[in-house]
């Protein structure tokens, strides 16, 4: 629980006033970015990797590809892990050790966007129903913190995916063997992952780590190509009113639609 | 997801009888355990709760405790048997997520600048779990924090809905939340219309997010009721015995 930052009286006080203001510390609007950038395919020994910087903020995706056992309720289903290391590189208030909530936490946002969003559909990556499957493993990497995090690690998960290609198996009479030749990962979607946070009564996307220090609450809303909304997570200890909710679901789809022809151009 | 489809709404009745904004049978009692300050034991369709809460106690370890106001330690955990198949009792990675939104969620009701340096924990064993156990959760345990007579600014009402079928309905059991395409936990305090948690996988239109955010509100009111009545049953109880409240022992 030492995941914190301790932000001075005047600078909370500077950050929110600004914002009261319309503006920024580092002079962006409410609803800008910062910059984005994505480099795909950075890690050659893994099957898909991606590399996005959000301002400072630097995660690393990498996809490592494997077969194994299905689950047993999902035996025709490849099975799909989102893990999340904080590295200590990425923050002095960052400790080498098992993963605590918050890396829990953005594991499982991460993972559930691409789920519920359909994007790999699991059934074709199925080799022998109940017995064998492909494996996809997608490892974040938290190389620096500056705020944000849930959404540079969502993007570079999708980026790495997008650049993912998988080891080809033959069947043959129950055996199963490696081939030499590889195919591109289908994505039947892009779901784009963005958070809102809320500072006094105004909405923000991609807050820095001092924002997120003096931040009320976090929405995270990932939005599918067709503007649906197929993952939300609410994080942090104020409640949110339903306009509140409301105008937050329409920031971050429409925030959500520029990333994604970023993601799609790079 | 499952690949045998079978229908789980059949001319507007779902699996269970209920219609589509119905919320399943509940029952809660406050007051259960005689060792924890509050506690309280909840049934809705076939969830089995029990939450105890301890507290304002002292902190342990010292390290945590905040010198401004009390913490709130939330604990979700599921009995092995209280699912098919089995489950390893160690705390898995959606125990440790759930944990801490059922605490975002109980944090904002409670005075917890009361109680500087103070622990408030809240333990929520799950005995059975028949779908939106974290929702169940937070309806238990903030009638457990009243019951262990901790100050709170409202009480927290916690409902799923979700897409079942094609169709928007209030408070998913098992099967719904398995086999449906979406599902959307909200907890909420009623008098002060703030929404404390809020989560979603599945897909959903805007439209239809609205629809199934609107039935979690109205799902919310109801068992705002149930609340209340564990709350008067048990105080009632103690009036006719003659006993102390618990509220004047802390």
């Amino acid at each position: 629980m030492s995941r914190f930052e301790v932000v001075s009286k005047l600078r909370r006080t500077r950050i929110s006033t600004v914002i009261a203001q319309g503006k920024r510390e580092d002079g962006r609007g409410l609803s800008d970015f910062r910059a984005i950038k994505i480099r795909k395919g950075i890690i050659d020994k893994a099957e898909g990797s991606a590399e996005v910087f959000l301002g400072n903020t630097r995660v690393i995706a990498g996809v490592k590809v494997d077969k194994g056992e299905p689950f047993s309720d999902t035996p025709n289903q490849a099975v799909l892990t989102v893990n999340a290391e904080f590295t200590p590189i990425a923050s002095p208030t960052f400790e080498p050790g098992p993963p605590d909530e918050t890396s829990v936490e953005l594991a499982r946002v991460v993972d559930r966007g691409i789920r519920s969003s359909e994007a790999i559909d699991l059934e074709k990556y199925c080799i022998t129903p109940g017995k064998t499957v492909y494996v996809i493993f997608v490892d974040l990497f938290i190389l620096n913190h500056s705020g944000n995090l849930i959404d540079a690690s969502a993007l570079a998960s999708v980026a790495a995916l997008q650049n993912t290609k998988l080891p080809k198996y033959a069947l043959e009479s129950d055996k199963i063997s490696l081939l030499d030749t590889r195919e591109p990962l289908e994505l039947r979607d892009l779901p784009i992952t963005v958070s809102i946070g809320k500072i006094g009564n105004n909405l923000i996307v991609d807050p820095t780590a001092d924002e997120e220090e003096i931040m009320d609450t976090r929405l995270t809303i990932a939005t599918n190509k067709d503007g649906h909304i197929c993952a939300m997570q609410k994080s942090g200890s104020t409640g949110l009113d339903l306009e509140e909710i409301k105008k937050a679901i329409n920031m971050a789809r429409e925030k959500a639609t520029e990333i994604r022809k970023l993601l799609m151009e790079s | 997801m499952n690949t045998a489809k079978r229908k789980l709404i059949v001319d507007e009745v779902r699996l269970d009888g209920r219609k589509f904004d119905d919320i399943r049978p509940m029952k809660i009692e406050s007051g259960v355990l005689p060792n924890a300050n509050g506690s309280s034991y909840l049934e809705q369709g076939r969830n089995k709760i029990l939450v105890g809460v301890f507290g304002p106690r002292e902190m342990h370890p010292k390290h945590l405790a905040d010198p401004h106001k009390a913490v709130l330690r939330c604990r979700y955990h599921m009995a092995p048997f209280s699912v098919d198949p089995r489950r390893s009792p160690a705390p898995s990675r959606r125990d440790t997520e759930l944990s801490m939104v059922i605490r975002n969620a109980l944090e904002p009701a409670i005075f917890l600048e009361r109680y500087p340096r103070a622990s408030i924990d809240a333990y929520a064993e799950i005995l059975e779990a028949d779908g939106s156990t974290r929702c169940a959760c937070i309806v238990a345990a903030s009638v457990a924090l009243v019951d262990a007579g901790i100050p709170m600014r409202d009480l927290v009402v916690a409902c799923s809905a979700g897409k079942v079928d094609g169709e928007i309905v209030l408070d998913l059991d098992d099967i719904e939340d398995k086999e449906g395409t979406a599902d959307l936990p909200v907890a909420y305090m009623p008098k002060l219309g703030k929404v404390t948690l809020l989560q979603m996988d599945g897909i959903l239109s805007p439209e239809e997010f609205d629809r199934a955010f609107q039935l979690t509100l109205e799902g919310g009111k109801k068992i705002y009721e149930f609340q209340r009545e564990a709350l008067k049953t048990k105080y009632a109880k103690q009036v006719e015995k003659g006993e102390k409240g618990s509220v004047e022992q802390v």
